[in-house]
């Protein structure tokens, strides 16, 4: 379909396929990106929190410009139970002030900007056009197949960056057929609400935001969370939860949301809203010990095609932008060079290892096998929590050492103590 | 929210361009009927894909109102082949 070799392929216009291209057609590769929908993030879900800081190390005071909805000042936790939730939250008013910590973003709208900073650069976008396969010259990646009539396209430098339904590297054999442990199902609604609505309830001036992650039986006792985000004019409210759990909870996503919907306090919160869209997409998992193989011969992997996601701190935009750009920096090198062999590649997985990326994917890399083989932390806990505040603080004439009793009582009835001192302990050991 | 929305009011809201052919084809019709009991396709896929036709003893696939998240692909006991839509196909999300 197109004569001449390119310097970079990117597989996928997401935000790492995006941070690659931008790189490198900044300095002044030949960069053709690829994506198979009608424009960048149109097929593209998040939930949407997006970090400024690594955000800026792309493109300097973007939040200028750029399609961001509401600047985040507060950060909530809420555990559920069936009728009542304990909630924490942080609010920091220097969150208000320029250049903000983070904003809350919907990918369709954010992408499509982003990917019209990387034409400017001089990159070319090429939409509603699908990879099907990596092209080889014996064992290195020289190019890449298309849907499209004589889709055959060849370049020095192929950037994957499928995200987390990675068929082709799969098929390249870069890492086996992920596993349903490694996966987590998220379905989330997009809610219209007035702004004034939205700022009067969540109790906002102006353009500030909020986010509130939920546990407990937001999930049913499955690993995972739930989210309730401000957009402008807008609530992204979803739920995410393991794969493998959902499987054998026999769990439909869609119904999961419908419940979480129903709880009376957050029905409160999205009181009179109008869906205007439903989304699914999956979230890569796996942790550090499933990482795939991250270079070959003319070939590098990022974002979440390559696992690279922090469930721990619901991070994986940042992680998918800065690999990008390590990625892009990392063939710009290879091509002052002329040499895009593995070996100068390699250079790729040690900017990693340098970078916070790796240093926080290796922080929690025993944790997901933990809290997946521990319900604990999902369900009886949540629901313990939220029992003992009930009988603390209803006043009907029980003295408080009986309650205090009671509450020990129904603790031990759940978990032995000897049980929970262990799971603090190694809940510890995989956070610290 | 007034009233429970269902699954096809949300789906509705969702634009889709869907292709002649399907993008996701069950490999082999026996092994549903006679090795998988939980049938997880049935019910994991978000936009409920997939239904179980106890006539025909059959899994019927509306492909048409996929949205591509890949959940069926990974639930389900390797017996689904998933291919992405032809480019310029399947879901085009507004907001994202």
């Amino acid at each position: 379909m197109v004569e001449e070799k390119f310097d970079a392929i990117v597989i996928g216009a997401g935000p790492s396929g995006l941070a690659a291209g931008y790189t490198m057609a900044k300095a002044g590769m030949n960069v053709i990106i690829f994506e198979r929908g009608d424009y960048p993030g149109s097929k593209n879900v998040m939930g949407g929190v997006l970090y400024r800081d690594p955000t800026e190390e792309l493109i300097s005071g973007f939040w200028e410009e750029a399609p961001v909805e509401r600047y985040i000042i507060q950060q909530d936790i809420w555990v559920l139970d069936d009728d009542s939730v304990i909630t924490m939250g942080y609010q920091d008013n220097k969150f208000a002030k320029k250049p903000y910590n983070n904003f809350t973003v919907l990918r369709a709208k954010f992408d499509r900007w982003f990917a019209k900073k990387a034409e400017e650069a001089g990159a070319l976008l090429i939409t509603e056009t699908v990879v099907e396969d990596l092209i080889y010259d014996d064992k290195r990646v020289v190019g890449v197949q298309t849907g499209r009539k004589d889709g055959e396209v060849k370049a020095d430098v192929v950037i994957l960056a499928e995200g987390v339904n990675s068929l082709i590297g799969e098929q390249a054999g870069l890492h086996p057929k992920i596993p349903p442990e490694h996966l987590a199902v998220a379905v989330k609604e997009v809610i219209s609400l007035p702004r004034e609505t939205i700022e009067a309830r969540f109790n906002l001036n102006g353009d500030e935001g909020k986010t509130i992650e939920l546990v407990g039986k937001a999930t049913e006792g499955m690993m995972g969370t739930a989210f309730i985000y401000t957009n402008e004019k807008s609530l992204s409210v979803g739920v995410g939860a393991l794969l493998s759990d959902m499987v054998d909870a026999n769990m439909n996503p869609n119904d999961l949301l419908e419940e979480l919907k129903s709880h009376p306090t957050v029905a409160k919160l999205l009181q009179g809203g109008e869906t205007k869209e439903y989304l699914a997409h999956l979230i890569p998992e796996g942790g550090y010990h499933a990482i795939p193989e991250l270079y070959r011969d003319g070939l590098m992997v990022v974002g979440d095609a390559a696992m690279l996601v922090n469930g721990y701190h619901r991070e994986g935009s940042n992680l998918a932008m800065i690999s990008g750009k390590l990625a892009g920096e990392t063939a710009i090198e290879a091509k002052e060079a002329g040499d895009f062999s593995m070996d100068m590649l390699s250079s790729y997985k040690e900017k990693l290892d340098d970078s916070f990326i790796m240093k926080d994917m290796y922080k929690y890399k025993d944790a997901s096998a933990f809290f997946a083989t521990n319900p604990h932390f999902f369900e009886i806990y949540p629901k313990l929590a939220n029992e003992a505040l009930h009988e603390l603080l209803v006043v009907d004439g029980k003295p408080k050492r009986q309650k205090q009793r009671k509450i020990l009582e129904k603790v031990k009835d759940k978990r032995s103590y000897f049980g929970i001192a262990k799971d603090l302990f190694n809940a510890w050991r995989v956070m610290r | 929210m007034s009233e429970k929305m269902t699954l096809e009011d949300k789906l509705y809201l969702d634009r889709f361009k869907p292709d002649s052919e399907s993008h996701l084809t069950v490999i082999n019709r026996d092994f549903c009927v006679n090795e998988c009991d939980e049938k997880p396709c049935t019910f994991i896929c978000p936009a409920r894909v997939y239904e179980w036709d106890e006539e025909e003893e059959i899994i019927k696939v509306a492909y048409e109102g996929c949205v591509e998240c890949g959940t069926c692909r990974y639930g389900c006991p390797d017996n689904i082949n998933w291919s992405n839509p032809r480019g310029g196909y399947g879901i085009t999300y507004k907001f994202g």
